[in-house]
């Protein structure tokens, strides 16, 4: 059983269309029950928007410690602001997130070499930079599909997993134990979105 | 390296069924839009854009099945544009599976719409289209299709709604389009220098070198065309191949 956390942010719904294209049988829901997260065997934790919106907005709905419940012991994937929130602070309304990672969310800002379009939108290169299940047939260097204004900064290297190009490498996907999270949208990124997610989901920690 | 610069085919709808970009290829269903899209999708679309012409907004349910059935079975971003008039017809586009929403009339109408809708639905949700047409040495918006001033500058009108909270910009040339003549890259750069955002080019696409020069003139970061691809005369493959070879960052 695949749980999506819902919380009343973003569009939810390609995350689940995603999962249920590659894994009909597998029962998965859109939830904002603690106890279907809680008997749900894999986590989802998407995001859209602003950090101090879903957090309040987790909050609201009494989630906060289901989800980091949930990223202590199940497979879990964070997508977008879903890693974001895994950090301990943001400079987006100043916020605090989860602190499961070291490290702190900063916003893009205008390069005087390169010019760059903020928010960074669309198809971008990812370089893995260990191996990882989630990475199985997928080669480093592969395109997905990103849309965010801020990106983690001065995450330690063993969780970096992969780096991605915007006016300078950023972190773009980490990893720790149980967890992995991408501010990429597999769900977005067709055939090797599809991929990783199908990854996740025969993940075994 | 840096973020790819996108191609984006443009498909109309009506009724339920698209009704152009349906001759490009041998279809068992020409109109059927799943089919359309998964075709796209294969010869490497960045994204699709719906542009819903249905007349009559009884017929709204329609667009919303075929944003569901798309959204079911194709993974890369969909943008729904066309009758977008309030919060509400927001939420059920992107409940259908819409990743984004195109704003227009009723962005000019009432400019707080476009604020609104991006603090409750996120920017990178909020598209803004901007029907451009040059008048004597500026350009101005123009609503239906290039019949109606507005008596806006459009530079300034661009900044406006990015300020606002705009994800990104839609414009099109109204004096270039359908005319195969090429982007208009004056007015395209104009609007690249002043904003941070990304845009996207549209209008007067006849060949693939001016989806070269929209890049590299108009300071594009994504060039949407209809009829080169609807019709046949190129893929989007051969379109990304193209441009890749004229030192374009393309996803191949």
């Amino acid at each position: 059983m695949i749980a999506i956390i819902d919380y009343g942010i973003g569009n939810l719904k390609s995350v689940h269309n995603a999962v249920r294209y590659i894994a009909p049988k597998i029962p998965s829901e859109v939830s904002s029950d603690p106890d279907f997260i809680k008997k749900a065997d894999k986590v989802i934790f998407p995001g859209q928007g602003a950090m101090p919106d879903c957090i309040k907005e987790l909050d609201k709905r009494g989630l906060r410690d289901i989800v980091i419940e949930s990223a202590k012991k199940k497979p879990f994937l964070g997508i977008c602001l879903g890693l974001q929130l895994l950090f301990e602070k943001s400079e987006e309304g100043n916020v605090d997130g989860f602190g499961i990672f070291e490290g702190k969310i900063k916003k893009f800002q205008p390069q005087k070499q390169e010019r760059i379009k903020i928010p960074h939108m669309g198809w971008n290169k990812v370089q893995q930079s260990k191996n990882h299940p989630l990475w199985k047939n997928i080669s480093s260097g592969s395109s997905f599909y990103f849309v965010h204004s801020f990106y983690a900064a001065d995450v330690k290297k063993e969780y970096v997993t992969g780096t991605t190009d915007h006016g300078g490498e950023f972190t773009c996907a980490i990893a720790k134990d149980n967890i992995f999270a991408a501010q990429f949208h597999p769900e977005k990124s067709s055939e090797l979105g599809l991929q990783l997610l199908d990854n996740f989901i025969s993940w075994k920690v | 390296m840096s973020v790819a610069k996108r191609i984006i085919p443009c498909l109309d709808v009506n009724d339920g069924r698209v009704v152009k970009g349906i001759n490009f290829i041998e279809l068992k269903d020409a109109g059927d839009p799943v089919e359309i899209a998964r075709s796209y999708n294969e010869q490497g679309a960045d994204e699709l854009t719906f542009l819903d012409i249905t007349a009559s907004s009884d017929d709204r349910g329609l667009l919303f099945d075929i944003i569901e059935k798309v959204a079911n079975q194709i993974f890369i971003p969909l943008t729904v544009g066309g009758g977008v008039r309030n919060c509400d017809d927001i939420r059920n586009l992107l409940n259908s599976g819409a990743d984004k929403v195109g704003i227009n009339t009723s962005a000019i109408l009432n400019p707080n719409f476009v604020s609104e809708s991006s603090s409750r639905f996120g920017s990178q949700a909020i598209v803004v289209a901007i029907d451009a047409k040059k008048v004597d040495d500026h350009y101005e918006v123009f609503t239906h299709g290039g019949r109606n001033a507005t008596g806006i500058d459009a530079i300034k009108w661009a900044k406006k709604m990015a300020d606002f909270g705009a994800g990104e910009l839609l414009i099109t040339s109204m004096d270039r389009d359908g005319t195969k003549t090429g982007f208009d890259n004056k007015l395209m750069r104009s609007i690249s220098n002043t904003v941070d955002i990304p845009i996207i080019a549209s209008g007067g696409v006849g060949t693939l070198k001016h989806l070269v020069d929209g890049v590299k003139e108009g300071l594009a970061d994504a060039v949407l065309a209809a009829s080169i691809f609807h019709y046949g005369e190129y893929s989007i493959l051969e379109a990304k191949k193209y441009m890749h070879q004229h030192g374009i960052e393309m996803r191949l």
